[in-house]
């Protein structure tokens, strides 16, 4: 497998273009109930933090803020682009079926109609040693929008 | 004309390492002949791990084939034969570092020795406390007010033993600071080290920065303060030649698995009378005298802290190891792999956006070079030149305060062994200089 399957041009654009990054001067919107969730790769150091606002059932607000690889920042970057929007229980769907696709070891392919841009991760999943790096911040969202739903 | 010899005649008499050699040398070491990712492998991570010679795996092979057995217990042939391979093997390894038989122990890995040495001291301050050992076992106990002094660039393994030792005995942990170049503050030191420091422990070359620290300086300060002075030297120990009588530390440990030998295996060194004094930290079978209901004795080094069987086709592996080293000439690997690093952290500077960490190019390294690439994680850089065949270390390195100190959270880094040859510096530095232009930096 070739490194450009691993570093799609989608994931090297949002690696650099940071979709919802910046967790300060995120006020969630009024009524929302808010979730927050610090997640750490020792191996390498990487952290990511998920901050989740959930109204009437819905994602009214996600942002995050993070230091890490090209993969794990692009990871963030596409979630917090998909995850706007979409009702608590859409979420842990595409939550789910990103996790089903990344530790499948390449077995399972990703659908763009269910993952969007999150597709293109699908990559990831050969390398093992990466595959936390695509996580991390899927994680903490989870995290973070089951506290806020809780 | 009459021919004097004096050492500078008799350096030059040994003919230095060149790329042809260190061909021949890597024909011993099977794995590296395999290509990764349809490239030749280029394997610049033995600071990490090594790889084995065909002599080790061999030595290995042949103790389960022929001899394999308990040691130091049953009367038959094979114990007696497996006993015997397993001391001779530790002989080897004391006069490869300069050691006597009785101070040299086995144990599965430098972090292991570590661990040993500060459980051990903890074990002293509790006998004390209960009245069990002697004056010079009461002189060891560690305790509030105490200071242990270790510095800013060690490995975890040299760090968090000595974090629990301070928190379990209510003892100071204090860090001698290294300067933006990577060496260590000796003004500092002499200034931290007083009459309460009990142990000072620092790596001889740091697996990151590539630095080479003066020991003797410092076990001049750690003597001026009373301190037991312990020596990390998984970065000297395979890679240049260590004399720990020399040097005068109190004890030294390094891992098999970085020269050459197999995982599980390890050496501590210790001064006979201080191992002696010791309580034990693992306790059980084959290292005590007498053993009644209520308390056992124990045997001296080195059998004092070797309970339980050990570690034996390991134990003779590594000494095939050391012979390896020791007929290449440690010397000469030492100079072959500076070459390298010296190599290394010059192309690098060359390069834009690559800031290296530790000395600059023209000063002393020893042959590895961690470095920050500008706009790229080290987890990208490392999977770029994986994609090359190249093989390095990405992330902290097991020293997360040193990073922190320098302003990063990961690194990458390139180390070398004496089967590696400049065309491998060359191929490495090839690719990293094609690292920010894929990463669109």
């Amino acid at each position: 497998m070739s490194l450009d399957q691993l570093y799609q041009q989608i994931i090297l654009d949002h690696s650099k273009a940071r979709h919802g990054s910046g967790l300060a001067g995120t006020e969630a919107p009024l009524g929302a109930s808010t979730g927050q969730s610090h997640q750490l790769n020792p191996v390498c150091g990487d952290e990511v933090t998920v901050r989740v606002a959930v109204e009437d059932g819905k994602v009214a607000q996600i942002s995050w803020d993070g230091a890490g690889c090209s993969i794990s920042m692009a990871s963030a970057s596409v979630l917090s682009e998909l995850a706007e929007g979409l009702s608590v229980a859409e979420l842990h769907g595409i939550i789910d079926s990103f996790r089903e696709v990344l530790r499948s070891r390449g077995k399972v392919h990703a659908d763009p109609e269910i993952l969007g841009d999150a597709a293109a991760f699908e990559g990831v999943a050969r390398y093992a040693a990466r595959v936390k790096c695509a996580m991390i911040s899927w994680v903490a969202a989870e995290d973070a929008v089951n506290q806020a739903a809780a | 004309m009459a021919l004097v010899s004096t050492p500078a005649t008799l350096e030059r008499a040994v003919p230095a390492m060149d790329n042809a050699e260190v061909l021949r040398i890597r024909n011993d070491f099977p794995v590296l002949g395999q290509h990764v990712n349809g490239q030749q492998l280029v394997y610049l991570d033995s600071g990490a791990t090594s790889q084995n010679p065909l002599s080790v795996i061999e030595a290995e092979q042949e103790f389960y084939e022929q001899r394999n057995a308990a040691v130091h217990r049953g009367a038959h042939h094979l114990a007696v034969e497996a006993t015997e391979v397993f001391e001779d093997a530790r002989q080897t390894l004391a006069d490869f570092i300069g050691a006597d038989y009785a101070e040299t122990v086995w144990t599965s890995n430098a972090t292991e020795g570590l661990n040993l040495i500060s459980y051990a001291l903890s074990n002293a301050t509790l006998w004390s406390a209960q009245g069990r050992g002697d004056a010079r076992l009461r002189e060891l106990a560690v305790g509030p007010g105490d200071q242990i002094v270790v510095t800013e660039m060690e490995h975890h393994a040299n760090l968090i033993p000595w974090q629990e030792l301070a928190f379990r005995t209510g003892a100071t942990l204090r860090y001698i600071p290294i300067d933006d170049a990577g060496s260590l503050r000796l003004d500092v030191a002499a200034e931290i080290l007083s009459s309460r420091t009990k142990v000072l422990a620092f790596t001889h070359a740091s697996n990151v920065l590539g630095t080479i620290n003066p020991v003797k300086e410092l076990v001049a300060l750690g003597r001026k303060a009373g301190a037991l002075v312990v020596l990390d030297a998984c970065q000297s120990a395979p890679h240049l030649p260590l004399d720990v009588k020399d040097l005068d530390v109190d004890f030294a440990v390094f891992s098999g698995h970085k020269m050459l030998a197999p995982t599980g295996i390890g050496v501590l060194y210790g001064k006979q009378d201080i191992l002696d004094t010791l309580p034990p930290f693992l306790t059980g079978g084959s290292m005590i005298t007498t053993v009644t209901m209520e308390r056992a004795e124990y045997l001296p080094a080195p059998q004092r802290f070797e309970a339980g069987t050990q570690r034996i086709s390991q134990a003779v592996a590594l000494a095939a190891a050391a012979n390896y080293l020791t007929e290449t000439g440690l010397d000469r690997v030492h100079r072959w792999e500076a070459e390298l690093g010296q190599r290394m952290v010059a192309g690098l500077e060359a390069l834009p956006g690559i800031r290296v960490l530790g000395p600059a190019a023209g000063q002393e390294r020893i042959g590895l070079a961690a470095f920050d690439v500008e706009g790229v994680h080290a987890h990208d850089v490392g999977q770029f030149l994986d994609s090359r065949g190249i093989a390095v270390r990405v992330g902290h390195h097991c020293a997360q305060p040193l990073h922190r100190r320098l302003g990063l959270t990961a690194t990458t880094r390139a180390s070398a062994y004496l089967y590696n040859t400049t065309d491998d510096v060359d191929a490495f530095l090839d690719a990293v200089a094609g690292v920010r232009s894929y990463f669109r930096v």
